[in-house]
């Protein structure tokens, strides 16, 4: 299941928090080799961990950590404007409608439909917050799974060789995407909107002013 | 008359005339209250708003914060909400929602959270008094312009703390420049990607950042604004 967790009620998912952070570690440091601080607990956080970011989050069915990405609203500090200017031609990008993407990680082994479900996550933060696009930082050759699961990015630029290659790119909120994005996931149009409405609540009628005593 | 609001922000130089613009919003967005509420990066606070002071003023003594769901919802977040996604179903926060109602304050509300630079937070509400339908049509329609002139709102507080110099000193790119250049010649999107080499996503994205700094409505009135300043050469 999909969970949409500000980083300041991560405590409240102590498990699927940890799980997220090592998980970080295997990819970004064991795996991919990018130059990221591993902590002695054996996780992965950076600076924007601390900013209180919004992370999506695919828990399994043990309460443990399948998947995730972290979002950053472009108005206030991000990864991409703080060290990729060289990758976006110099463009700070700063807009209420552009949230940042980045630390898209998997867990070991995570089956292709997580993948899909994260991006459907996505997917649905973009269409219910009315913004146009993000613009991620993530690992150059995941641009090909990207695309194949239904909804690549428009590359602007990136840096580095191999497994060492990052990009930066856009994903634009078009809600035609949304229903292969679902089918992609094996996810439900009911049950994307309930995991939605579980994390931000869902909208309840007013109550009526009593008729009489 | 958004488009003139916005005109009119621009030329605000004190706070004092901030409160005045924040007030004036209520007929600009036709709604019963405004709120705008800043916390800067060392705790500073500044705060605009149509509430009553008698009720303001309640609302500091009882510390009402503490319960006020929308607080605790939007503090430090950055996704806007409806107050209709809120739990108001906690006593407390029941006989809360009862007096803010009395207080005239709407049983309607949507809320902004706005993150600045280096850990500033604002929070930008609209609240009245509507039925469900008439204000999902209301959101609906005007969500767009709130997240855009919260955002306004908040871009001229942050100057006006910052200070010094009078005259806003918008700094673009050179690409944001060629973008804006582009458009201002009469190019369509898709003629201005095609000449600077890159897609119409990435041009849209540039596009949107330089119109965000320029603190205008649309892209007309970006291209407006860049040509008034100075900023592009054609």
């Amino acid at each position: 299941m999909l969970r949409y967790i500000y980083a300041d009620d991560l405590h409240r998912f102590p498990r699927l928090a940890r799980s997220m952070f090592v998980d970080r570690a295997t990819q970004f440091h064991d795996r991919l080799g990018w130059d990221v601080t591993l902590r002695d607990d054996g996780t992965e956080r950076d600076a924007y961990d601390d900013a209180n970011p919004l992370y999506v989050i695919w828990e399994d069915a043990t309460g443990r950590h399948g998947g995730s990405m972290r979002f950053l609203p472009t108005t206030g500090d991000t990864m991409v404007n703080d060290h990729f200017l060289h990758l976006t031609d110099g463009v700070e990008i700063k807009s209420p409608f552009i949230w940042e993407c980045t630390r898209f990680c998997l867990a070991p082994g995570a089956p292709a439909q997580i993948s899909a479900a994260l991006m459907l996550g996505g997917m649905e933060l973009g269409l219910n917050n009315h913004l146009s696009h993000s613009v991620g930082v993530f690992d150059a050759r995941m641009v090909r799974i990207y695309a194949r699961l239904g909804w690549g990015p428009t590359i602007l630029g990136t840096a580095g060789q191999g497994r060492d290659a990052t990009s930066v790119g856009l994903w634009a909120f078009e809600p035609a995407l949304r229903p292969r994005l679902l089918a992609r996931a094996g996810v439900s149009d009911e049950i994307s909107r309930h995991w939605y409405d579980r994390s931000f609540g869902a909208l309840t009628p007013t109550s009526k002013p009593a008729l009489s005593a | 008359m958004l488009d003139s609001y916005i005109e009119q922000l621009q030329r605000v130089e004190t706070l004092g005339e901030l409160n005045d613009h924040v007030v004036a919003l209520r007929d600009t967005l036709d709604v019963e209250h405004v709120v705008y509420h800043s916390v800067n990066s060392t705790g500073e606070q500044y705060a605009a708003l149509t509430y009553s002071p008698e009720w303001v003023q309640h609302y500091l003594d009882e510390d009402y914060a503490r319960l006020d769901p929308v607080v605790q919802a939007c503090y430090q977040r950055f996704h806007p909400i409806d107050w209709k996604r809120l739990d108001w179903t906690n006593k407390n926060v029941r006989n809360f929602h009862g007096e803010a109602i009395d207080s005239g304050i709407g049983n309607q509300g949507f809320s902004v959270p706005i993150r600045g630079p280096s850990g500033q937070f604002a929070l930008f509400t609209v609240s009245g008094n509507a039925s469900d339908d008439q204000w999902a049509s209301y959101t609906e329609e005007h969500v767009r312009n709130l997240l855009l002139v919260s955002h306004f709102v908040n871009q001229k507080a942050l100057e006006l703390e910052r200070g010094t110099d009078k005259v806003k000193v918008v700094s673009l790119s050179p690409r944001e420049t060629d973008a804006l250049t582009m458009l201002a010649m009469g190019f369509n999107r898709a003629q201005a990607a095609d000449s600077l080499s890159i897609s119409e996503h990435t041009l849209r994205v540039y596009i949107e950042s330089a119109r965000f700094k320029l603190t205008a409505m649309n892209t007309t009135h970006a291209v407006a604004r860049a040509l008034s300043q100075g900023l592009l050469i054609i």
